[in-house]
């Protein structure tokens, strides 16, 4: 069984229907892409599965367990971290509290190694501890916000377009960082604009326009794929 | 001079604890909670009826008041704001004044329009140093009041709960992410503020001990300017904003009229939120109201 299994979700805005019929599942220890241009639907679905926004119907199953009508926080505690678009670090929280408030759930003895654990991975953070979150740059808040994301030991993490507003060299960074994150065992749903590097570095891959999953593949196979060449490639 | 001063910092510590219950709920729930000010005075009457009707012990008096209050400060948030969350900020304006209203109607209900003669939690007397004088009710007040903004500042600034406080004002959304539960966390912003509150309403009754069904609102408006004064939002806004409220009202009246005092007063509010639009201390952000 599939460790995250979304069927037949339909959502709402008032009355606009962001969402059709949408059905994608994640393996454990997948990479897989969500590809899509903008107002497609990406965040919307990233929310409804992280408890943000409701369904009106379809179902989220993560590890076997129906969490669709579950309140948003008491989703992280199974083990899901959502790194949401914009970053969206606390900007009046230092930067280790930001840190801190990320590993909310756990037990307060288990706090300082993850920090460690997370200085290690992005050693810059470790230089402005004591900064406000709101004045790092856009790239060093979003290491911060995926390194908030770790400290809640995510089995599966979910990011929403790490490389928006990003210099080249940073998307570099922020990419390897999310191969490290696969190979260090946690399975990852990558929400990107730049279809490319999505594609480049993931197993799997949907094609989202509108609301509805138009295609699904291998990320090799839709990476070679003329259509979504020419309409997300820009080839 | 000295005297007043005193009598200044005193009134105005009564202001800086009220404001600081406006500012953490105004923090985390970006509304304006107007009932606060008759939950002051629901503070009061229960001390009242402890003390004067069954003869308990000041203090005792003081902890029920603060649990009635911190209750009915929950109970408030639930029925009257929480399904308000996403309404627009006026129609939870005019429900915080619907619920005022209903407080001071249920309040006269229950104790009718006759004054109250409040008994202060402490003795009449004073301590002298030299020329001044000053009661114990003032020295409680303002010792009350320092206790108060060091524990908040301690709370907010360095517990894991006062921490997720602060991400829950900064961004709702995002908390949930972290797993803080956005619901309780605002229930407790206005536990907070309405223990804050039935403190106040006991200080307040003791240093102008005539306790009526509206004694919560004019201290509440003007804890709110002071709020605002402060920089509404920040906690050492609320203190400062109350104390210089205080000083400056008690040296209007004082020295330039009783009448015209709280004109001053909101004059005074007009001229610094002209100047500074957040503040003394408020951070200068564009606020989506
Ligand atoms: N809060 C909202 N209220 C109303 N409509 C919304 C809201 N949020 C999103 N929408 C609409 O839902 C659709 C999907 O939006 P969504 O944010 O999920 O797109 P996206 O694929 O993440 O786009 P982007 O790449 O620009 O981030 C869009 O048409 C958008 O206008
Ligand atoms: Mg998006």
């Amino acid at each position: 069984m599939a460790m995250l299994e979304v069927n037949g979700l339909n959502v709402y805005y008032g009355l606009i229907h962001a969402l059709h019929d949408v059905s994608f599942h994640v393996n454990e220890g997948e990479v897989v892409a969500l590809i899509g241009a903008n107002g497609a639907g990406k965040t919307t679905i990233l929310h409804t599965v992280s408890g943000l926004l409701g369904a009106k119907s379809g179902s989220v199953v993560f590890e076997g367990k129906d969490i669709t009508k579950k309140p948003g926080h008491s989703i992280v505690k199974l083990g899901m971290g959502h790194v949401p678009e914009g970053r969206r670090v606390f900007p009046g929280l230092t930067v280790a509290e930001n840190l801190r408030m990320g590993a909310f759930t756990r037990p307060k003895g288990e706090i300082a190694a993850s920090l460690n654990e997370v200085y290690e991975w992005f050693p810059r953070l470790e230089e402005r501890k004591n900064q406000p979150a709101g004045t790092l740059s856009g790239g060093e808040q979003q290491m911060l916000a995926m390194g908030r994301a770790m400290m809640s030991k995510p089995r599966i993490l979910l990011l929403d377009e790490p490389s928006m507003g990003l210099s080249p060299l940073f998307v570099g960074e922020i990419f390897k960082i999310i191969e490290k994150v696969s190979a260090a065992g946690t399975t990852v749903l990558l929400v990107e604009q730049n279809a490319k590097k999505a594609l480049s570095i993931a197993d799997r891959a949907y094609v989202l326009e509108t609301g509805n999953i138009i295609k699904e593949g291998v990320a090799a196979d839709l990476l070679n794929d003329d259509a979504i060449k020419k309409a997300y490639l820009g080839e | 001079m000295l005297n007043y001063l005193i009598t200044g910092i005193s009134l105005g510590s009564i202001y800086a604890i009220i404001a600081l219950g406006y500012t953490m709920v105004y923090g985390i729930a970006k509304m304006l909670n107007f009932a606060h000010g008759d939950v002051i005075m629901v503070g009061g009457y229960m001390c009242f009826c402890a003390t004067t009707y069954m003869g308990w012990h000041p203090l005792l008096g003081v902890l029920l008041a603060m649990a009635v209050c911190t209750v009915l400060g929950i109970v408030i948030e639930r029925l009257a704001y929480k399904p308000l969350r996403s309404a627009p900020s006026l129609a939870v304006l005019i429900t915080a004044i619907g619920v005022s209203y209903f407080l001071q109607n249920a309040a006269l209900l229950i104790w009718t329009s006759n004054p109250k003669s409040f008994s202060p939690i402490v003795g009449r007397g004073a301590v002298q140093f030299g020329d001044l004088q000053i009661t114990h009710v003032t020295l409680v007040t303002i010792a009350a009041c320092v206790v108060i903004m060091a524990a908040l500042t301690l709370f907010t600034g360095k517990t894991k709960l006062g921490t997720a406080m602060r991400a829950v004002s900064e961004d709702k959304g995002a908390a949930q992410l972290m797993g803080i539960n956005v619901n309780t966390t605002i229930s407790m912003a206005f536990a907070i503020g309405s223990a804050l509150a039935a403190i106040a309403g006991v200080l307040l009754c003791s240093a102008y001990p005539m306790l009526v069904p509206t004694t919560g609102s004019m201290p509440g408006i003007k804890a709110f300017t002071a709020a605002v004064f402060g920089g509404i939002g920040s906690i050492p806004g609320a203190m400062l904003g109350g104390i210089l409220l205080g000083i400056i009202e008690t040296f209007c009246r004082a020295y330039i009229s009783m009448e015209l005092s709280d004109g001053i007063v909101f004059g005074v509010l007009i001229l610094v939120l002209l100047v500074k639009p957040a503040g003394l201390l408020g951070k200068q952000t564009r606020e989506k109201v």
